[in-house]
Formats: structure tokens, C-alpha cells, sequence
């Protein structure tokens, strides 16, 4: 006879897990169109379609059941996370394409939940960066800070026939972003300061971005007193990026941005509560854990800094996610018991 | 109640006490039964060795089976009556395999053995050993290991600190906590005469804060005593003996090691009670307090004469007496269901749940592994369940041999909390089953291999032995063959005694 115990079992299940991570990312997305109109929730709604269409045809294929691993929603988050990380007036093939990507070679090429080595947003994003990285670098500005106002209509319009306006109106109302802007400035010789006077910038990031990072964090709070996340992520990330960044910062503040500007700039906050926390491809170990953040900040530095890209989360993130079989053997805690 | 200088371990769990539904009611003592069946293995170790045969009468507490040896324990007639029958039963095992049993038919007089209290202030150490291991006492906390071979220490171990594991952390079970609210003398007294015999300077028992009654039982009887009472947090598996030893004192004892290794032993507080009763009352272990609760209609403790028919105690406390039913022996973290409500009470049963799909809903189907780590949060010895998962299930025995699976404790804390369902310790009973078996073959492969190898090494030799007899019988030395004979005898015993050594070096 089989011993079944223990029979009782008391467990928040993988859906409400990936339930609260959604629903972690809605203080931000309510920032996000408050900022920058209608045309992210465009992409959520596209990237969601994709990815169930998407989900359904592969685990058919697999012969798997179809309605407990649409049900999971780690679908869902991947394509969310990717749909925040593209710019919201990018054309609709974008966001569709990249959840494909997402979908097909970052999870079930790999065995699906549970078996992926990477970031499945991450893959997505970063082959959409270097196939389209022209599309990929164009960030709307604020609405606010438009000249010409366009109302939710009009970008949706953009989103599904960038044709309808012209150049130069798009031209108008998209730019670099703010780590875009400093780079490419400061190859001008510019000093910071001064790059720093342009209206894309805001009290401590990007105007309006540092507002949605915001909202970023109050929903990372929240996971982590869910215990939905671990504490050793986030805070072995940003603090790492911002030590590094002010021991730059004080050496040269000419050419090194304030601390306090890489974590509210980019995607570090997004990065830090939502990206790696992601904990199929995360150590499971706390020091590992540790180590895996600490090095995913110090990469996501060099690159912004020194790299070719403005932003290196997503790369950074999956160079780290090939360490993490390694950095888990290597941070094995010390068993009751043992020396 | 305070938690003072307690020590905490990694993880633990806090699931649903339900222990209160047991407690409303005091300890009742059940009937004796028309049929009792005594398994001769209630214990640890060897099989008692049958002292009755069919048709003998025998008294209330009269040894019919005796310990055979010294890991091992007597068994005493429960009540007075004739032996119907030697025979093969079903057990409350996991393994649900028959075992051999004495088939007792109760006279209903229920006439005593003369009981033979012992002098317990007046004997030495010695003494007192001698005479447990007549009393049939075993760890009444579900280890079943013979109790008087944990009060024996040899010659280099000494025993500082005793602890009473009056934890009692499983959901659902509380035999311990209404012995100790009825009888904390005499726990405390067993605790006080299993200290002298371990020559223990300390003896600290160790409580969980729900069992606030039981608490103040303990703390009167201890009254006038140097026994601490120290209270220990409400946390499974609190009363795993070396996680209450990491509570109460900050000791880990090291991998491969046994508490007496670091001169502490442990007793469950059932078992120095029945150690007091032995020896001031000399009544042997005939009985146990059990609890029945779960979808019964009157949960509640009952002291249960040993062999007693389950179904007996089930109808006592309106239970279902339906076959369908499901029985679990134990808690619902690391019980099993029983094979069958006719098995017997043993020494091991310390409570019975019936099972209801409200109380223990069925499994939910399982997810992959997402690689949370709840698991590993919630392992009280710092494992890695995730990764013993991965390994179990992809058969890398080796890998999860090295990542300590044998230091899991199956205390099911792992699977309590994982998000995807996953039956993670049975997973870890797999695995650790094929390892013994994998082990075992390879341990019969090798010896199998040596004795080969020396049986053609003798084969070898023999032939060289023949050999050199015909060439000499061909010299044909009539005289001195006699003589020459002789000495290659000796030579070849010699060389034999040679090989010999050689081969014991190897060894």
C-alpha cells in the first residue's frame, strides 16, 4: 500500500501565484496610460490573445491538457512583461510577434512551465531588439509634453497602420529614451548637466517613467509581503546597481548618472520585482539568489554604460540565466546537521 | 506560557490544529474486547519468542511472548483469558502485509498476574535495566524502539541532559496532551526515575505553547522537582527529537550522529509514564491512550488495551464502520491509511483519524515544478526539495544521494506547501528505496565477485599442488619421497597460510 501522507496540504496554487503577479503590475499599467494614453493597454490586450491562441495550438500539439496550463497565467505574465517592455506606439506586429517568440522559443521549446532555462519575456525582447531596433529604441514622448495632443484614438491608430500619419507627426511625438538620450549626448561631448536640462527628463528619471516606476515598486511591495517574491532579488539588485552607479557617480558625476537616476530610469524596477524574480529561470537558493541579482546589476551597468545597447536588462538577464544550474550547485545551504 | 531561549530551526509549517475536537472529553477507558490479536512485532528489533500455546489460560500482564534478546521486547496478556490461536493478521502497517500474532479470548474476569512492584529507589542502574526489559515498554512517540535499551549507556557515554518530548506537534493527535493534563505526575515522576537511571544531570521537557492545560499539569508536578518545563513554539515538526533538541538547547546533532552521541537522550512523555506505572505499580505495557478523532461523532482519548480490534474503538466513538471508509494511523502530516478497520491496536497506534473528503480533500492534480523554493523554506533540515525532486524523478540517484536525501525526515512539510501539488515525499521514499535496494545488490554482486575469485584462486592452486605431487611421483625417489612428500605439504600449508594472509590484507 502506498503512504500518501502528508494529506493535507496548504498551498496558494500556481494560478494565484501568477494571479497576484498580474495583478502587481496594475499600479504601474494605470500610470502607464496616465502618462502615455491608451497604447500599452493595446499591447497587453494583444500580447494576452497571442498568447492564449498561442498556448492552446502548442499544448495541442503536445498533447497536453489545454485548460490548466492556459489556466497557470505564467502566459499571461510573460506577455504582459513583454507588452511593458516594448514602446506603446510600436506597430501591433511587434508585441505580436515578440509574445510569439516569447511563447514558442522561450518556454515550450524547453518543456514548457517549469522547464525553461530563460526569461521566456526576455527572449522574446531581446530578439525583438536586434531583428527591429530601430522600432524598439522610438519611445513615445508624454502626452502632455506633445505638441500636437493625439487622443487614444489616434494611437491606436498608429499601433495598427503607422501609415494614417505622417513622418513627421510620429517623428514628433516619439524620442529616445532618457539612457538612450544620455548616451548618444555624451559622444557629443555634452556634460551631464546640461543633457540632463532636456524635457524628457523628470525630478529623478524620465518625466513621466519615473511616475510608472513608481507604480512598479508599490506592486512589487506588495509581492513580496504576498511572499509571492523573495526579498534577496530586489534588494541584492537595485542595491548593487546603485552602489555601483555612485561609486561611478562620484568619481565623474560629469559623465556617470546619479544612482538614484539608474533605478528609476529603464527598466531597473520592472527588472528587480518582476523580471528576475521569475523563478523557474532564478537560483532557488537565497545566496544564489543573491549572487545571480548582484550580477545581473552589475551587467545591466556595464551595458548601459559601456555597452552598445541604452538598456542591457534583457541581456544581462539571460547571460545570468545560463548560470543559474551553476551558481545553484555552488550555494547549496548548509544542511541541519552538517558542518 | 513564554518562549524563552528557544533555539529556531529553518521552516517548520503550521497547519490547522484541529486538536481540540479530541480534548473536550477526558480519557475514557475502552471495553475489553471478545478477540484481542497481539502482532508479535510491535517493536523494533527482533520478534518476541512465544512462551503459550493454543489452549493455555493465561493472566492479566503474564509475559506470553518474551523478548528475544536485547533489542527487542516482551509481550503481556492484556487482560486474563485462553490463547485461542497462533496465527498470520493484518497489521497497521503502511505495508499492509500479515504478520504472526497471539489470539487472545478475554475471560472477562480480567484477573491479574501477581503484580510485582519494584523496589525502584533501592536498585542501582543495573538492576533497573534488568527489570525493564521485562516490561514490554517501547517509545510510545511511534518509534517503538525498546525503552530499556535507551536508559542502558556504555562505559565511555554519559548521558547530561534527559529530554521529554511532550511536543506532540501532528495535527489532530492529542494522547500526550490528555495524559499530561490527567497524569503529569506520573510523567514526571518517569521522568525523574529514567534521569537517575541515565545519571543525567538535566531533564527538560519540552511543550508546545497550544497545550496550555497540559502545561500547567506538568508545571505543578514538577513543583518541588529540578525537571524544567520549557515551552516550545507551536511549529511542526517541533517534536521530530532532533529539531526539539535544536529548540530547547541549540544543539544540532551532526549527520550520522545519535543525540546520546552528544549525551542526550530523549523519551516521549507516554513512555516514562508507563516506565513510573512498571516499576511502582508493576503493571507491564498492556495498554495505551489513543486518540480517535476526525469524522467520528465523539472524538475523543481512549485507553486501549494492545490487540484490541480497531473496529471496536471506531464503534465506541460513532465512527463509520463502513469497509469503504478510510483510516489513517498516525497525523495527517506522516500517517497512512490503514489497510483495514479489523487490524489490531499496537503499541506504535497513537491516534486513529477517520478520513472524510472535507477534512483530507483529494489530491489536485499536479503542475510542474515552477522552482519557487516554498519547499526549501519550509524544510525543517535546510534541503533542497526542489532539486531532490528533480533528481528523484529523473532517477539521478547518485545526484540526490549527494544532495543529503537520506537527511530528509519525511515530515511532509515540503508537499504541505508546494504550489503545483506535487507528492514530493513520496517521490523521496522512492528514491531512497531504490538506493537501498541498488546498494544492496551491488553489496551481493561484490561479495558474490570475491567469493569467485577465491574459489578460482584455489582451483589454481589445487592444480599447481597435483602437479608438483605427479612430477615428483615421476622422479620416482622411493625413499626419499616419504620425506620430500612431507615437506611439500608443509610448504603448501605454509604457502596456503601465506595466501591466506595476503588475501585478509586485501580484504
Amino acid at each position: 500500500m502506498e503512504n500518501r501522507s502528508p494529506y493535507i496540504v496548504n498551498a496558494p496554487s500556481v494560478s494565484i501565484i501568477m494571479l497576484k503577479v498580474l495583478l502587481a503590475l496594475i499600479p504601474g499599467i494605470a500610470l502607464y496610460v496616465l502618462v502615455f494614453g491608451l497604447g500599452v493597454i493595446i499591447n497587453i490586450l494583444l500580447a494576452s490573445l497571442t498568447v492564449i491562441l498561442t498556448e492552446s495550438v502548442i499544448l495541442a500539439l503536445r498533447k497536453l491538457p489545454i485548460k490548466p496550463f492556459i489556466l497557470d497565467g505564467s502566459g499571461l505574465v510573460t506577455a504582459w512583461l513583454l507588452a511593458l517592455s516594448i514602446p506603446s506606439i510600436a506597430p501591433w506586429w511587434i508585441i505580436v510577434l515578440g509574445t510569439l517568440l516569447c511563447i514558442i522559443f522561450g518556454k515550450h521549446l524547453y518543456g514548457g512551465l517549469g522547464y525553461n532555462l530563460f526569461n521566456p519575456a526576455m527572449v522574446g525582447y531581446a530578439i525583438l531588439l536586434i531583428s527591429f531596433p530601430s522600432i524598439m529604441t522610438h519611445w513615445q514622448i508624454p502626452t502632455n509634453l506633445m505638441a500636437n495632443h493625439i487622443n487614444w484614438l489616434d494611437q491606436i491608430s498608429i499601433i495598427f497602420n503607422s501609415n494614417v500619419f505622417p513622418k513627421e507627426t510620429l517623428d514628433a511625438m516619439s524620442s529616445a529614451t532618457p539612457l538612450d538620450y544620455i548616451k548618444t549626448q555624451l559622444t557629443l561631448h555634452q556634460p551631464l548637466n546640461m543633457i540632463q536640462q532636456d524635457k524628457i527628463f523628470g525630478f529623478i528619471g524620465g518625466r513621466g517613467l519615473e511616475l510608472i516606476n513608481l507604480g512598479y515598486l508599490a506592486g512589487g511591495l506588495y509581492l513580496l509581503k504576498e511572499k509571492i517574491i523573495s526579498w534577496h532579488l530586489p534588494v541584492a539588485f537595485l542595491s548593487t546597481l546603485f552602489l555601483t552607479a555612485l561609486i561611478f557617480h562620484i568619481a565623474a558625476p560629469d559623465t556617470y548618472a546619479s544612482p538614484l537616476f539608474h533605478i528609476m530610469s529603464g527598466g531597473s524596477i520592472l527588472c528587480a520585482f518582476f523580471i528576475i524574480t521569475d523563478p523557474v529561470s532564478a537560483p532557488t537558493t537565497p545566496k544564489g539568489k543573491i549572487y545571480f541579482a548582484a550580477g545581473i546589476a552589475l551587467l545591466v551597468f556595464i551595458i548601459r554604460i559601456f555597452g552598445g545597447y541604452p538598456e542591457g536588462i534583457a541581456f544581462a538577464v539571460l547571460l545570468f540565466n545560463i548560470c543559474v544550474p551553476l551558481i545553484d550547485s555552488l550555494t547549496q545551504p548548509r544542511v541541519f546537521g552538517h558542518k | 506560557m513564554q518562549l524563552k531561549n528557544i533555539f529556531k530551526f529553518n521552516g517548520g509549517v503550521h497547519p490547522d490544529e484541529n486538536k481540540i475536537i479530541s480534548t473536550r472529553l477526558p480519557i475514557a477507558k475502552l471495553a475489553i474486547p471478545k478477540k484481542l490479536v497481539l502482532p508479535l512485532r510491535q517493536h523494533v528489533g527482533h520478534v518476541a519468542k512465544v512462551k503459550v500455546k493454543p489452549g493455555d489460560q493465561v493472566l492479566k500482564g503474564q509475559i506470553i511472548a518474551e523478548a528475544d534478546g536485547n533489542i527487542s521486547a516482551a509481550i503481556h496478556a492484556p487482560t486474563s483469558g485462553k490463547i485461542l490461536k497462533i496465527s498470520e493478521e493484518v497489521l497497521p502497517h503502511p505495508s499492509g502485509l500479515p504478520d504472526f500474532c497471539i489470539i487472545i479470548e478475554p475471560d472477562f474476569k480480567d484477573t491479574w498476574i501477581e503484580k510485582k512492584p519494584i523496589a525502584w529507589k533501592k536498585l542501582d542502574k543495573t538492576q533497573l535495566i534488568e527489570a525493564l526489559s521485562q516490561s514490554g515498554i517501547v517509545g510510545l512517540g511511534g518509534a517503538v524502539f525498546p525503552s530499556h535499551m535507551k536508559l542502558k549507556t556504555n562505559q565511555n557515554q554519559t548521558i547530561n541532559t534527559l529530554v521529554i518530548n511532550a511536543a506532540e506537534c501532528e495535527p489532530f493527535i492529542t494522547c500526550d496532551d490528555m495524559l499530561m493534563r490527567e497524569r503529569a505526575d506520573e510523567i514526571i515522576q518517569g521522568s525523574l526515575i529514567a534521569q537517575t537511571i541515565l545519571g543525567a544531570e538535566k531533564c527538560v521537557v519540552g511543550i508546545e505553547d497550544n497545550k496550555i492545560e497540559a502545561y500547567e499539569a506538568l508545571k505543578k508536578a514538577a513543583q518541588k522537582t529540578l525537571v524544567e518545563i520549557k515551552v516550545v513554539p507551536t511549529l511542526y515538526p517541533s517534536g521530530d527529537a532532533k529539531r526539539l533538541i535544536f529548540l530547547l538547547m541549540g544543539i544540532e546533532v551532526p549527520k550520522e550522529k545519535r543525540s546520546v552521541d552528544l549525551g542526550i537522550q530523549v523519551f516521549n512523555v507516554a513512555t516514562v509514564a508507563a516506565i513510573y506505572r512498571y516499576l511502582e505499580f508493576g503493571e507491564p505495557s498492556i495498554s495505551r491512550i489513543v486518540t480517535i478523532t476526525g469524522a467520528v461523532k465523539t472524538p475523543q482519548n481512549y485507553e486501549v488495551l494492545f490487540g484490541t480490534p480497531l473496529s471496536e474503538l471506531i464503534k465506541t466513538a460513532g465512527g463509520s464502520l463502513n469497509k469503504q471508509k478510510k483510516f489513517i494511523m498516525g497525523g495527517p502530516m506522516m500517517g497512512f491509511d490503514l489497510p483495514s478497520i479489523d487490524v489490531p491496536v499496537t503499541k506504535a497506534m497513537n491516534c486513529v483519524i477517520e478520513s472524510s473528503p472535507e477534512l483530507f480533500p483529494a489530491p489536485k492534480p499536479v503542475m510542474p515544478c515552477i522552482r519557487c523554493a516554498r519547499c526549501a523554506d519550509a524544510c525543517p533540515v535546510n534541503l533542497q526539495p526542489q532539486e531532490l525532486y528533480w533528481f528523484s524523478k529523473s532517477s539521478q540517484l547518485e545526484k540526490a544521494r549527494e544532495y543529503n536525501l537520506f537527511d530528509c525526515i519525511e515530515c511532509g512539510c515540503c508537499t504541505y506547501v508546494c504550489p503545483s501539488n506535487i507528492p514530493l515525499v513520496q517521490f523521496y521514499r522512492y528514491a531512497k528505496s531504490e538506493i537501498i535496494a541498488q546498494d544492496k545488490s551491488k553489496e551481493a554482486a561484490n561479495t558474490a565477485r570475491e567469493r569467485n575469485e577465491f574459489r578460482l584462486a584455489r582451483i589454481e592452486r589445487e592444480k599447481k599442488e597435483r602437479a608438483e605431487r605427479h612430477a615428483q611421483k615421476a622422479l620416482g625417489a622411493q625413499d626419499k619421497q616419504a620425506e620430500e612428500e612431507k615437506k611439500s605439504t608443509i610448504a603448501a600449508a605454509m604457502e596456503r597460510v601465506k595466501q591466506n594472509q595476503q588475501e585478509n590484507i586485501k580484504n
